[in-house]
């Protein structure tokens, strides 16, 4: 028999007021809900990047090439444990991971192999085939080297961007060596990203007294020496010969700022040195007074100021041919850190603001047409019934909007798709069940039967049908990515909603109609 | 309303079998347009204060020498649509776009950029290619645990490849760009046109348990028993999806314009191939 449960109608009641509590937070701006007493929600729907505007990079990470410099460190320590045991060598370098050597005699190679794990890594295997040694890393060795690389990277990468005054921007790392950046509502990203991708390492060398000019007519470069290009290509200097004995590296510096040179009017980038570093620039000033300092950013020569005097404070000044945005970047960059590694871009999105609103303001004007197309519809075809339908659709989107915010899910324009799309088979549940009423009236039942027994039918066919799009819509989550996750979600939760508003909602509001009204014939 | 769906189905398989080779043709010859999401490349929307000469955009890019090129006017004369592939030496994609901004002119509004490296590419192809199989299988393992006899399965399985393919065909033969939207449209095209097929199933199980008829015109019975279902739920998700179409913009026109054909075809193929092939395939039961 018909009748209308007061537990039904409780939990209809309960669902459709979180329904409410959830959706107002939305109404307000992102600094206006802050200010809202606690009791109510502040959970919002995030929206995309597609829609706010901003950027969202894909980055590598190159690890192999803190694999190739370990593998070289290697290389130096077996030649100085060799030296030290007066062993005769041949064919030592470095692979991948690890390196290879050949010992001359081949009675010494099981000393060596002893001396060897003495002095190196515990975790390097060390492999013998006659006198042939190869000692690689292990697995273990490859893959904390990688981590570790990625971390820093991670941790570099978000110094930069947090510099840069970027606001809420997630950083995070995807499988082994790639890392997900999300910018939202960046103004100027080609500068992020190129804040992002320099590796800056910051390098202090001394200049050559011979010049490039000199040392090419004479065909030798010194012993120890070797050819950087000028950072700024419009210099007079365009090359500078620079001993390759790296001093001082930025890892070394306490801070750093773009300051305006009170003297010359140029834009400077003041540093300072941590105590270890202060002490040492100290004593490379004191001993190379008169000569010039080479600053190499990333091999290239930025500065090469002469030292005029012994500079023991710890500061000094990095004076280039820069502009003010350029100061400001190398002051962020120093104040960051270098990268451990190189970082590739293998994928960015970006959109601008106003493509961003464009894309609000569409997707508002299709949701409201769509809807209204539906609602209208519905009503002309079956009247009493269709305006019941339409108050379920009402309720639907008011449900996964609010459902949406309490998941703090995130909005993109394929989303707004997915709730426009929600809305059209929302009504599927509806009309299943309408026309099983239709046909159950058909055969002869009485009006009670047939509401009952249409929704009782229609129970089973809402569900199967339901369930195969809830398959693709959680597929698409699990392999789609950004603005298609969105769909995804919306999809879902418009699925999981529209049966609610369909089974449990309508049935109770129909019931009510028909048991207060009892209509001796129903239009449907 | 009865109409003997049954009896058309000899027209249905052919005209359906007509479908399929087009869209295999167009597949092997015209190929689709594959956009940089797959293919790889950068991709700018700008929009300009003034509707651009197009040959004078095109004359800029190709001094950059970069490699092809595509320029399209996108939903608005002002709006351009600059697809970009990347083959010179230069790989560092920051500076090519800076370059391009440079030539195009800096005070253009870039509304959008996007670049794909050619490993990600590939690596989206696959992930592509894994969603939708992945997706017919599972459809596939639910009819055919929920329904009784493999024949419901397969049915419902062969109307899904049917609905699958002549998308591809209608990306194929319109040239909309296909890229990871498309394939959300496609596996959204799949759940819907299951979910005809399930509905239209699920009447013949019903029926099945109360009638005696012979199991053709059982079918015929079933299937005009859902077809004002059928035919409602399609008008209002054509609605909404003409209203998106219209008004929803630029960027998702393509997937909702193969989602609108996807209703139309899922829903033909719900009612002229599924069930059919279910007597095709020798579906017999026991009467009583």
């Amino acid at each position: 028999m018909l009748k209308v449960s007061k537990w039904n109608l409780f939990f209809i009641i309960v669902v459709c007021i979180s329904g409410l509590y959830f959706i107002l937070p939305n109404f307000y701006g992102k600094s206006e809900v802050t200010a809202l007493p606690s009791y109510i929600s502040k959970k919002q729907v995030n929206l995309g990047l597609d829609l706010q505007g901003g950027s969202h990079l894909l980055l590598e990470v190159d690890t192999r090439s803190v694999l190739k410099e370990e593998s070289e460190n290697l290389v130096d320590e077996i030649r100085s444990v060799l030296r030290k045991m007066k062993v005769k060598y041949l064919n030592l370098g470095s692979k991948v991971t690890g390196a290879v050597v050949t010992i001359k005699d081949e009675q010494m190679v099981s000393p060596v192999i002893t001396e060897l794990r003495k002095s190196i890594n515990k975790q390097i295997l060390i492999e013998n085939e006659g006198n042939k040694l190869s000692l690689l890393f292990s697995e273990k060795m490859i893959s904390d080297s990688r981590n570790r690389t990625v971390e820093q990277s991670i941790e570099v990468v978000r110094k930069r961007v947090d510099e840069s005054g970027t606001k809420e921007p997630t950083i995070q790392k995807q499988g082994n060596e790639r890392i997900i950046v999300q910018l939202p509502g960046v103004k100027d990203p080609d500068r992020i990203k190129t804040l992002i991708g320099r590796t800056a390492k910051l390098n202090f060398h001394m200049l050559d007294k011979t010049t490039v000019e000199l040392a090419e007519q004479r065909g030798k470069f010194p012993a120890g020496t070797f050819k950087a290009l000028n950072a700024d290509p419009t210099a007079y200097e365009k090359e500078f010969l620079v001993k390759k004995r790296v001093l001082l590296t930025g890892d070394r510096l306490k801070n750093a700022a773009a300051t305006v040179d009170a003297q010359t009017g140029r834009y400077v980038v003041a540093f300072e040195f941590d105590t270890k570093g202060a002490k040492k620039f100290a004593k490379i000033t004191t001993e190379n007074t008169y000569q010039r300092l080479a600053i190499l950013l990333d091999n290239r020569v930025i500065s090469a100021p002469q030292i005029r005097e012994p500079i023991t404070g710890g500061q000094g000044n990095i004076s280039g041919n820069f502009s003010a945005n350029a100061a400001n970047d190398l002051a962020v960059l120093l104040r960051a850190g270098s990268l451990p590694a190189p970082i590739q871009v293998l994928e960015e999105r970006t959109v601008g603001p106003s493509l961003g609103l464009d894309s609000i303001e569409a997707g508002k004007k299709a949701l409201i047409i769509g809807f209204m197309l539906v609602i209208i519809f519905m009503i002309i075809k079956y009247r009493v019934f269709g305006f019941v339908a339409d108050l379920a659709i009402i309720i639907n989107v008011i449900l996964l909007v609010s459902m949406l915010s309490a998941i703090e899910a995130t909005l993109t324009m394929p989303g707004i798709a997915g709730i426009v799309l929600t809305v059209g088979m929302a009504v599927d549940a509806n009309v299943l069940v309408f026309e099983r009423i239709r046909e159950e009236l058909r055969s002869g039942r009485s009006i009670i039967n047939s509401i009952e027994l249409g929704y009782k039918y229609a129970l089973k066919t809402i569900i199967d049908a339901n369930f195969t799009t809830l398959i693709a819509a959680l597929l698409l989550f699990n392999y789609g990515s950004g603005p298609i996750k969105g769909f995804a979600v919306t999809l879902s939760i418009g699925i999981l909603t529209s049966m609610f508003s369909a089974l449990i909602l309508t049935k109770m509001i129909v019931s009510l109609w028909v048991l207060k009204f009892k209509p001796n014939k129903i239009y449907i | 309303m009865n109409i003997n769906f049954y009896k058309y189905r000899i027209f249905a398989f052919v005209f359906s079998t007509a479908i399929l080779l087009v869209s295999t043709i167009l597949f092997a010859y015209k190929s689709l347009n594959l956009g940089i999401d797959f293919k790889g490349g950068i991709m700018i929307e700008a929009k300009f204060s003034e509707t651009p000469v197009i040959s004078e955009l095109r004359k800029k890019i190709e001094n950059l020498n970069i490699g092809n090129s595509e320029i399209q006017e996108f939903g608005d004369p002002s709006i351009i649509l600059f697809k970009l592939e990347n083959s010179s030496a230069e790989k560092n994609t920051n500076l090519i776009i800076d370059k391009f901004k440079e030539s195009i002119g800096t005070e253009a509004d870039y509304r959008r950029v996007e670049f794909v490296g050619p490993k990600v590419g590939k690596e989206l192809k696959i992930i592509a290619l894994k969603a939708i199989i992945f997706s017919l299988i599972a459809m596939f393992i639910y009819i055919w645990f929920r329904f009784s006899g493999w024949q419901f399965g397969l049915g419902a399985l062969i109307a899904l490849f049917h609905d699958v393919i002549s998308t591809i065909g209608f990306f194929s033969i319109t040239q909309v760009e296909f890229n990871l939207a498309s394939i959300a449209a496609i596996l959204t095209i799949a759940g819907y046109s299951i979910n005809d097929t399930v509905v239209v199933f699920d009447r013949i199980r019903e029926n099945l348990v109360k009638s005696d008829l012979e199991f053709s015109s059982l079918l015929n019975k079933s299937i005009n028993q859902t077809l004002s279902r059928t035919f409602m739920t399609s008008v209002t998700t054509l609605l909404a999806l003409v209203a998106l179409f219209v008004f929803g913009g630029e960027v998702i026109k393509g997937f909702v314009s193969a989602m609108i054909w996807g209703v139309l075809i899922g829903t033909y193929s719900s009612i002229f191939i599924a069930s059919p092939l279910i007597i095709l395939f020798g579906y017999k039961y026991n009467k009583g």
